[in-house]
């Protein structure tokens, strides 16, 4: 009798406790409400993995695109009105997410984030025409299913061209490569930079270019190999874990040439793999650093600073990005006489993004006809302690 | 919520007791053509509902997307209960012929389309050829499914229990590895590896969906009401009685295991239409245990268990997404609360039947009379 009891007040108890909560939950939400009727109101989707295995990701850039939406909270006279969605990183909800967005009246989205959520979105997208800039995603595909579909992020064969042209522009005549061979990342951006190299007339022997497999820490045959061949410079697109120990074991031989890289170097300076006097011309690039002299992005760093009481990472900066072009991309859509209510208002949102050109924290971004940005980068060198410094800009 | 209605009254065909009780106690009872179209005129009835809500906009496309995942969900969770309620196994590989039937019916789908003439575009669209191409697909992905099945089921069924739990997990897993990485073997691309197949045709509507589904759970419902399905059942009840009683256990469980593993085949080839995207990593171990506690949670050995938790485990993820913070944690006190009130799931073993209702109407036999009779007979 007593346990029947007290399964009954306890289910008594989790009615309360439910009603309650459901009560609460409508009051904010008329709340909510109220106060945005009589302006005039745009609403934003931001849809991302806000919970999950990628959470970390999806948040900074939800971070970012708050920040961005709180500084500037109004696009023409329209008020922004922001409709976040978590999708947990899942291809089913990201879809189930963007529909909900679409029928509560979004005329754009930040997101998505992670590669294969982005591209189901892309996908149910391309009928509608909803501009969807994803701050992140660089998978090929991506952008391939609609011209509705930017993303703010450069891709892997991208900084492989990037990083060619600055090879090019440093005067190096011959680079030796040292790539793991079983990455897509790596390989990637490896192919691209061989091909630009060949178009600027940086010469980059086939037999320089050695491959690694995943897990390997002794890379002094193949170092011996392109030392010995007297090579102007060494090209180490891997992660920084590798890249640190790269570096330091050809220092170690006696090389004092410079060792140069893409984003997957990012923080290898705190990574403890490579010792400042090591990292000394070594250079990588990358589109966001923090310790930038920069005014934009001096600026966004103290002010996400002041807001989140953390240093933005690179997804921050994207995330900010990626509302600016979004923003932007509506705005002239608005200045160009259009009502958010119209029916082809998305359409004249999506030509508004891709013929814009923004100058965001990660760099000047432009859309070439294509999702795919004409961004410029930074490259990175490191100072005598070995923190990260802005040792130039290279364009696109 | 209309479609759990519906699959309430799929289940409508009874033995013949039914005809030797009218002769025995002069029972009024409906004949089976009349039951069949019963059932029949419901569906349909349904179905001709629903379309119309969703081409008048009553139904907005994101609730018929959702309503696309719950027939998906329903195909699957019924599916399960064939090895999990009725044969009495634990497989834990159910997310395993998912992905193989979706993978396979999307390929096939993507390259079968030139043939027949069609895009991407216009299979959106529809059209007679579509119809075909689709309904080929989902036969396609269900047949590599359930081989899939047999050539799983052959070995793992001689295990019972946690050990057939652990290895029809294994194998899920192998599958998973091998959609991964398959095409660095083959040399070409056929399921993009990581990154997923893409570009699938939206196929997947209402209409075709519900379709399925309710060829799903006839198709089920008669197995089981068969002599096969009477076997299996005995399997389940007692497998040493079963095989002394002459039933060929291994012929049996294995059948129930492949028919299991098609149609979650076929709820794979919807899935992969309905969504767009083919991910390995979708289709791990968590997927399993979302369908097994569908099955557990309706009751083990209940259709119409399995249809409503199937329904009402997709449906309240999206209700909660107001509460986007906490719904994980409402859907896991639903869950909780469900086993300790209903340990052995929402309905137990019982099944609904349209039939049954009817025909106790029509005797004017109904529950309460029984009891108020028999407290008038405690009473004298």
């Amino acid at each position: 009798m007593a346990r029947n009891v007290s399964r009954r007040s306890f289910v008594k108890f989790s009615g309360l406790a439910a009603a309650g909560m459901g009560g609460a939950s409508i009051l904010a939400g008329c709340g909510g409400s109220s106060s945005s009727n009589g302006d005039k109101t745009i609403k934003i989707g931001v849809l991302g993995p806000y919970s999950g295995d990628v959470a970390q990701y999806g948040l900074a850039c939800r971070y970012g695109a708050d920040l961005y939406f709180e500084q500037n909270p109004k696009i023409g006279d329209y008020t922004v009105e922001l409709n976040e969605q978590d999708e947990k990183g899942d291809a089913t909800e990201a879809v189930n997410a963007y529909n909900k967005m679409v029928e509560e009246g979004v005329v754009g989205i930040v997101g998505d984030v992670t590669s294969t959520p982005t591209i189901a979105v892309a996908q149910a997208s391309a009928n509608d025409g909803v501009p969807c800039v994803t701050p992140s995603a660089t998978a090929a595909d991506v952008v391939t299913f609609g011209d509705n579909t930017f993303r703010a992020c450069v891709t892997d064969p991208f900084q492989g061209k990037l990083i060619a042209d600055f090879a090019a522009k440093q005067g190096w005549k011959t680079v030796g490569s040292i790539y793991n061979s079983g990455d897509d990342y790596s390989t990637g951006v490896q192919k691209a930079f061989v091909e630009e190299c060949a178009a600027k007339g940086v010469s980059t022997p086939d037999n320089l270019q050695l491959g690694y497999s995943a897990g390997d820490v002794f890379f002094k045959t193949q170092l011996t190999t392109i030392i010995s061949a007297g090579v102007d410079a060494i090209f180490s697109p891997n992660y920084y874990s590798d890249d640190g120990k790269i570096i330091s074991q050809a220092r170690q031989q006696g090389y004092t040439g410079p060792v140069f890289g893409v984003d997957g170097w990012s923080n290898i300076a705190s990574g403890g793999y490579a010792t400042a006097s090591e990292l000394q011309n070594c250079y990588y690039c990358c589109s966001f650093i923090a310790n930038n002299d920069d005014e934009k992005v001096k600026k966004f760093v103290s002010d996400y600073e002041a807001k989140y009481n953390e240093t933005p990472t690179n997804f921050c900066a994207l995330g900010y990005d990626a509302a600016m072009v979004l923003a932007e991309g509506i705005k002239v859509a608005l200045d160009g006489g259009a009502k958010p209510d119209d029916k082809d208002f998305v359409d004249k949102a999506v030509a508004g993004i891709a013929g814009n050109k923004v100058s965001g924290v990660t760099g000047d971004i432009s859309f070439n006809g294509t999702g795919d940005p004409e961004k410029s980068s930074l490259i990175i060198s490191f100072d005598a302690d070995g923190k990260e410094v802005v040792f130039g800009s290279i364009e696109a | 919520m209309e479609e759990d209605m519906n699959a309430e009254k799929k289940p409508y065909i009874t033995t013949s007791a039914a005809r030797r009780d009218r002769g025995e106690h002069g029972r009024k009872t409906l004949s089976m053509p009349v039951r069949y179209a019963i059932n029949g005129v419901l569906v349909l009835l349904f179905l001709v509902l629903g379309e119309l809500m969703i081409d008048g906009g009553v139904i907005s496309r994101y609730q018929s997307t959702v309503i696309e995942q719950v027939g998906v969900y329903i195909i699957m969770a019924v599916s399960l209960n064939i090895a999990t309620g009725y044969l009495g196994q634990l497989p834990l590989g159910h997310a395993g012929f998912m992905s193989v039937g979706g993978y396979s019916c999307a390929l096939f789908i993507m390259k079968m389309a030139p043939v027949f003439g069609l895009t991407s575009r216009t299979i959106s669209a529809g059209g007679p050829e579509v119809v075909l191409l689709v309904a080929l697909g989902l036969l396609f992905g269900g047949a590599c499914s359930a081989l899939a099945g047999l050539v799983i089921g052959i070995p793992a069924l001689r295990l019972k229990g946690d050990y057939l739990a652990i290895i029809t997990l294994g194998f899920a897993e192998i599958i998973r590895v091998v959609m991964l990485n398959i095409d660095g073997v083959l040399g070409f691309e056929l399921t993009g590896g990581a990154k997923g197949l893409t570009g699938i045709p939206g196929y997947t509507n209402f209409l075709n969906t519900f379709v399925v589904v309710a060829i799903a759970l006839f198709l089920i419902h008669t197995m089981m009401k068969s002599r096969h399905g009477r076997a299996i059942l005995a399997i389940r009840d007692n497998e040493i009685a079963a095989e002394a009683s002459g039933v060929n256990t291994t012929y049996y469980k294995t059948m129930a295991f492949v028919v299991s593993a098609f149609w979650a085949g076929v709820a794979g080839g919807l899935y992969a239409g309905c969504i767009g995207v083919m991910a390995p990593s979708k289709f791990g171990f968590m997927k399993s245990i979302e369908i097994l506690v569908m099955v557990v949670l309706g009751g083990m050995g209940s259709m119409l268990g399995s249809v409503l938790s199937a329904t009402v485990l997709t449906i309240l993820p999206e209700a909660l997404r107001a509460f986007s913070d906490y719904r994980m944690v409402v859907y896991a006190i639903v869950l909780i609360l469900v086993m300790i009130f209903r340990p052995q799931g929402l309905l137990g073993t019982y099944d609904f039947s349209l039939s049954r209702v009817i025909e106790r109407v029509m005797n004017h036999d109904y529950p309460w009379k029984k009891r108020a009779a028999k407290e008038v007979q405690e009473n004298a």
